[in-house]
């Protein structure tokens, strides 16, 4: 691996610091306020936190990707689940979209201030009739002499409600299916442009989710990412990072409720001995061990790929449907371990639960994580009738 | 086997239940899921409506219906997906009720069951505290002579309609040395002094559902509250937790239904790919799986009910149902959730709330554990 250790243990120490002073002391209230104060986002980038491996000419750290995807692990451990995935969207997904597919201008007009805190940042596939199926997304983008006009509307985008800046999904070529799709840097302070109120969830409850509206937004050329077209392709492209940002969500939280629950069984007692001394606790215990540690060497093995450029989609298929369905697992028999207490918003193991579920549907459910499996052993299903 | 339950006229009582809920209920259920609590007049309403401990016999207020019956109204709020209501109700009516009915004397049934029936009186049952929860014999809660009365000290924790109640039977120790056999049950009348509640505990799920901390602080309570037999008190426990976890298996296997109504008519809907969700081969096979889940359990359920009625229901038999019922009933809401894709993760769409609301329900009444630990006793023995 690249990274020395040194340096990740550098970074893990500066994570565990900022997290510690600037977000534990609050998370509580921002969950019951749904909503994470926009300024933390300055917070996080003063401290580093945002863009950690992007290049220095843009006032990233230039670390490794492995402790880009640390930083994402550290927050979900610490049961962050809404940061983590506001974090992943922008640091881990929004930012690499602009660096691998961006012009100079875009970088540089971008980068910088989304590395600060400044532009926070989303990204807009989702449409009331296009989720898993994204090909049929129905928002717009038509030329105009003045640039692109946009029409249309998303739903359950991260970080929508703050965003200064959101990667925006839209049919050029409605005719051409997958193939005329393109990607959009939009200025959120554009007239056209409007946000629903948040989408309240089960869970994450920190996190922004919102409705986006774009009714005649009129964005110049420049905001056009990469070419008119290849939207989709790049979207497969960049996909596989962000699962692998899911992924590292998943061992984070997993780790971080196993933790918790590793102390709570230990002090708690029935029946004259300790919860952790009932067989059936120590063997699930060991069970959700056992799990985890193959998931951290895939992982791993995942991460690996990714800097040498050579991580399948199926990899990160793969990754995403074990890690996410094994956190779910962990955090549901971790919170039966806590009886009625891990009922309850006071025990953070809840959270870990509650946090987990969507793991299982965002950035491509489950069910397409195994038709991307399945297409990569099997090919495409014959298409019967 | 042959029903004593006259079925067409228990459909007819399940049609005005179900037309109750929807008037009474269903307008307001989610106001009520936001404040963290029901207000206190829904139990006089649901009283006014028949709802109330229908099974009570009609000398003591009650209409003396068959157990099926009462049933029926924790069914139905728990298929329309008021998780936490049907707890509740199921606390005053299937527990709180049934303790009287079969514990209590004439001056105490009098005294509390019709206002039980009528709504006036809201029942609670407080048995765990912090220290003791599965493991029941350990409680602290003193209940000691002084004179004619009993002097109450110590704390509850996790105790449904906490807030609302106007009656807690409350498991005390009578004899601290004397382990399960120095255990008494009491009648509390919530209004007399030395009674306080605590906070109405923050839940992930059943919102409205009231979970309350319970404090007793030199609380006197007259000889007369005494609930049966002093030092009989867990033995009364173990008698009549069965039909607690009956009632809960049956409420488990009723969400699983309406979490499979509402997921089998949103994948009907739904498109993509250019063909329902419900034509994939995936969907249809868990819409399988969960189908025939919930039948077994829903067979096995309505056996005990039968068995319960005819006096014939073991302990070991009542732990499998809510053991199956409810692990099935959260299987369900979890593979129905991941159906609805992003939309199951919003309050917006109920199979989210049938979701949370359905996780409690393998640990209270005795958790998943306890029941295994009471089943595997019947088949083995003690370890
Ligand atoms: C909290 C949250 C945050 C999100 N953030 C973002 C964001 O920032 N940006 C963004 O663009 N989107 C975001 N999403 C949207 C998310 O990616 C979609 O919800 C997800 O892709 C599923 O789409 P859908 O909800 O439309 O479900 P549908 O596509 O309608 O799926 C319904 C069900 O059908 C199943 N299914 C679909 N296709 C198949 C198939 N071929 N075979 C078998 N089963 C299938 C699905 O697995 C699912 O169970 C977010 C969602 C949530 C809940
Ligand atoms: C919403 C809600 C409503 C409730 N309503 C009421 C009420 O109205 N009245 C009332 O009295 N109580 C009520 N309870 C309390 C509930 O019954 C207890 O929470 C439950 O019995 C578990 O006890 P505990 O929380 O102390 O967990 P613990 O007993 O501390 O258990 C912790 C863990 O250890 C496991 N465990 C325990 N014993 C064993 C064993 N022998 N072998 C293996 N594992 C074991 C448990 O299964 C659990 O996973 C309610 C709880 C909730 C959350």
């Amino acid at each position: 691996m690249s990274a020395k250790q040194e340096d990740i243990e550098l970074f893990h120490s500066m994570i565990s610091r900022v997290l510690d002073q600037e977000i534990a002391p609050y998370y509580d209230q921002w969950e019951d306020a749904a909503g994470i104060p926009r300024s933390v986002w300055h917070t996080l980038g003063r401290a580093g936190m945002l863009g950690i491996d992007m290049p220095e000419a843009y006032g990233g750290a230039a670390a490794s990707f492995e402790i880009s995807q640390l930083a994402i692990e550290e927050i979900a451990r610490m049961g962050f689940g809404g940061l983590a995935s506001g974090y992943n969207i922008h640091a881990n997904i929004v930012m690499p979209y602009i660096l691998h597919l961006g012009s100079d201008e875009q970088k540089q007009r971008y980068l910088p201030a989304m590395i600060s805190g400044e532009v926070l940042g989303a990204i807009a596939m989702t449409e009331p009739g296009a989720g898993s199926d994204l090909a049929a997304m129905r928002t717009t983008a038509e030329r105009i002499p003045e640039g692109w006009r946009i029409n249309g509307a998303k739903v359950f985008i991260t970080n929508g409600l703050q965003a200064e800046l959101v990667i925006v999904c839209a049919k050029t070529d409605p005719a051409a299916g997958a193939r005329g799709v393109s990607l959009f840097l939009v200025d959120t302070a554009l007239p056209g442009f409007s946000r629903g109120k948040g989408i309240r969830k089960i869970g994450q409850h920190a996190s922004d989710t919102a409705e986006l509206f774009f009714s005649d937004l009129v964005v110049p050329e420049e905001a056009l990412l990469g070419e008119a077209g290849k939207g989709f392709a790049y979207l497969m492209q960049e996909l596989p990072r962000e699962r692998l940002g899911v992924g590292a969500q998943a061992i984070g939280a997993s780790e971080g409720a196993l933790a918790l629950t590793l102390d709570y069984v230990q002090q708690r007692q029935a029946f004259g001995q300790r919860i952790a001394d009932f067989q059936n606790t120590r063997f699930k215990l060991a069970e959700a061990r056992a799990r985890l540690e193959m998931a951290r060497a895939y992982l791993d093995q995942c991460i690996a790929r990714y800097h040498q450029g050579n991580m399948t989609p199926t990899d990160a298929a793969i990754l995403k449907l074990m890690l996410t369905e094994m956190q779910c697992d962990i955090a549901n028999e971790c919170l039966q371990l806590f009886g009625g207490y891990g009922y309850t918003v006071e025990y953070p193991i809840s959270r870990f639960f509650v946090d987990a579920r969507v793991q299982t549907i965002y950035a491509g459910t489950s069910e397409i994580m195994k038709e991307v499996i399945a297409r990569s052993m099997l090919g495409k299903e014959a298409p019967h009738r | 086997m042959t029903n004593a339950v006259d079925q067409q006229e228990l459909a007819l009582f399940r049609d005005s239940v179900i037309k109750a809920l929807e008037t009474e209920v269903a307008p307001h259920y989610e106001a009520w899921e936001k404040s963290g609590i029901v207000p206190r007049e829904l139990w006089n309403t649901l009283g006014n409506a028949g709802m109330l401990c229908v099974d009570v016999p009609e000398e003591c207020g009650g209409c003396g219906a068959p157990f099926q019956y009462s049933v029926v109204v924790g069914e139905e709020l728990a298929r329309l997906g008021f998780g936490a209501l049907s707890t509740n109700v199921m606390v005053h009516s299937d527990i709180v009720a049934p303790y009287l009915s079969h514990l209590g004397n004439d001056e105490q049934k009098q005294a509390w069951l019709p206002k039980m029936v009528s709504g006036d009186a809201v029942g609670a049952i407080a048995m765990t505290e912090p220290g003791a929860g599965s493991d029941l014999q350990a409680i602290r809660t003193s209940a000691v002579k002084g004179g004619s009365d009993y002097i109450l000290n110590g704390s509850k924790t996790f105790i449904t309609n906490g807030q609302h109640a106007d009656m807690v039977i409350v498991a005390a120790k009578t004899d601290p040395n004397a382990g399960a056999r120095g255990i008494s049950l009491f009648l509390v009348d919530t209004s007399l002094p030395g009674f306080s509640r605590g906070r109405n505990l923050d839940k992930i799920g059943q919102h409205s559902g009231d979970t309350s901390e319970l404090f007793f602080s030199d609380m006197r309570v007259p000889a007369s509250a005494l609930l049966g037999e002093e030092g009989q008190g867990f033995v009364y426990l173990m008698r009549e937790l069965p039909r607690e976890r009956l009632v809960i298996g049956a409420l488990g296997v009723a969400a699983a239904r309406g979490s499979l109504d509402m997921t089998i008519a949103y994948t009907q809907e739904r498109e993509l790919f250019g063909q329902k969700l419900a034509q994939l081969q995936n969907t249809r096979f868990e819409i399988a799986r969960m189908e025939t889940d919930y039948r077994v359990n829903k067979a096995f359920v309505d056996q005990c009910i039968r068995q319960y009625e005819a006096g014939e229901l073991d302990a070991p038999t009542a732990s499998m149902a809510k053991y199956s019922a409810t692990e099935m009933q959260c299987r369900v809401a979890d593979g129905c959730l991941q159906l609805f894709g992003g939309y199951g993760y919003t309050t917006e769409y109920p199979i989210s709330r049938n979701f949370i609301d359905a996780r409690v329900q393998r640990i209270y009444g005795g958790t998943s554990e306890v029941m295994k630990e009471i089943i595997a006793r019947s088949v083995l023995g003690r370890a």
